[in-house]
């Protein structure tokens, strides 16, 4: 680990990883290496559920850019959806 | 040692299990050149992406070069699967914690010092965090002859970076080191920057440490990774045309 910059938060929802559908308990966010975006270090979030082991992850690799694009993106639709009331 | 078309060579490898930090039991990927030797040896820490094909080939290519070759698994502990979803699960943690590390290379070290054809010369070698990590094992436990640190982040931290992995900056530990030191960076690197190498090459000076640096321009982080984006060919070539001298030099050849 490089930066050691990561931050852990619970989540619930699924996650598509290589053996099909698991239910995510935690996504790992982290600001370090990646392991194949072509950068030094990246926006790194893993979607895991560590009672299956380090395999149930679904990952991705961002550059700073995108990671704040789709954090924008992310708030806009939470946003237009809770003004259409599908948030109830 | 150039190998000539008319030698006959050959390489074990294979994956072991050898013991660890606080007498755990860790997995191993060993490569030793065949015969009957003595072979120095060589420990190698590996980076923070994982004990991946990269340090599979590392392994090899030392034991090519004449070392019995030991690459521990440090992630050991976080659980199986592919390299990156166990190394993905120790980022997330925050690193290994140091006397883990520290115990884990140091048995891989002791594992080899037993074997009967060494030749009772043990370096270590490591990248990224494993420089670091090699770095500060090469310090904290006796037996090691040489060490090649290529572009370890983290030697020198500041206190805001400590933790309870890490409770100790590396470069803490510079006075008991007794071994000569080969380090490899590059100028474009931002962990450890220029400025932390000058930092860590001062205090091996204070010392009196037996130590060889190189700053490699137009490169940075990982600039022997021939996979990612920061190879840097010449640069990589001449790392590598520095380290087998200088090890053949500490260690010795295989006979």
């Amino acid at each position: 680990m490089c930066t050691m910059i990561v931050e852990k938060v619970k989540v619930d929802g699924s996650g598509k990883g290589v053996s099909g559908w698991f239910a995510l308990q935690q996504a790992n966010v982290s600001y370090d290496h990646p392991f194949d975006a072509p950068l030094e270090h990246a926006l790194n979030i893993d979607f895991v559920n560590e009672s299956q082991g380090p395999s149930a992850r679904v990952a991705v690799e961002l550059s700073e850019r995108a990671a704040r694009e789709l954090v924008k993106t992310i708030l806009a639709v939470l946003d237009k959806a809770e003004a259409g009331g599908h948030l109830a | 040692m150039i190998y000539q078309t008319d030698m006959y060579e050959g390489v074990l490898a294979e994956t072991i299990t050898m013991t660890g930090a606080n007498g755990g039991q860790i997995n191993a990927y060993f490569a030793r050149p065949l015969g009957p030797g003595p072979f120095p040896a060589m420990v190698l820490a590996h980076h923070m992406p994982g004990w991946d094909e990269w340090y599979r080939e590392a392994a090899f290519r030392f034991a090519h070069h004449g070392y019995a070759t030991l690459s521990p698994n440090l992630y050991f502990r976080a659980g199986h699967g592919t390299p990156e979803d166990v190394a993905a699960k120790v980022r997330a943690d925050g690193g290994l914690p140091d006397d883990q590390a520290v115990g884990d290379l140091a048995g891989a070290m002791h594992y080899l010092r037993a074997l009967p054809y060494v030749n009772g010369k043990v370096g270590i070698f490591g990248t990224c965090s494993g420089g670091r990590h090699a770095y500060l094992t090469a310090c904290r436990a006796p037996g090691f002859n040489a060490i090649v640190d290529c572009w370890g982040g983290g030697v020198v931290m500041g206190k805001d970076q400590l933790s309870a992995n890490s409770p100790v900056a590396p470069i803490e530990y510079t006075k008991d080191l007794a071994c000569p030191v080969l380090g490899l960076f590059g100028e474009e690197d931002g962990h450890p920057t220029p400025e932390q190498v000058k930092q860590h090459e001062a205090e091996l000076k204070k010392h009196g440490k037996n130590y060889e640096f190189h700053m490699y321009p137009e490169a940075g982080h990982g600039f022997f990774y021939y996979h990612r984006p920061m190879y840097r060919q010449a640069q990589a070539v001449d790392g590598w045309q520095k380290i087998f001298p200088f090890l053949e030099k500490y260690l010795g050849i295989s006979a």
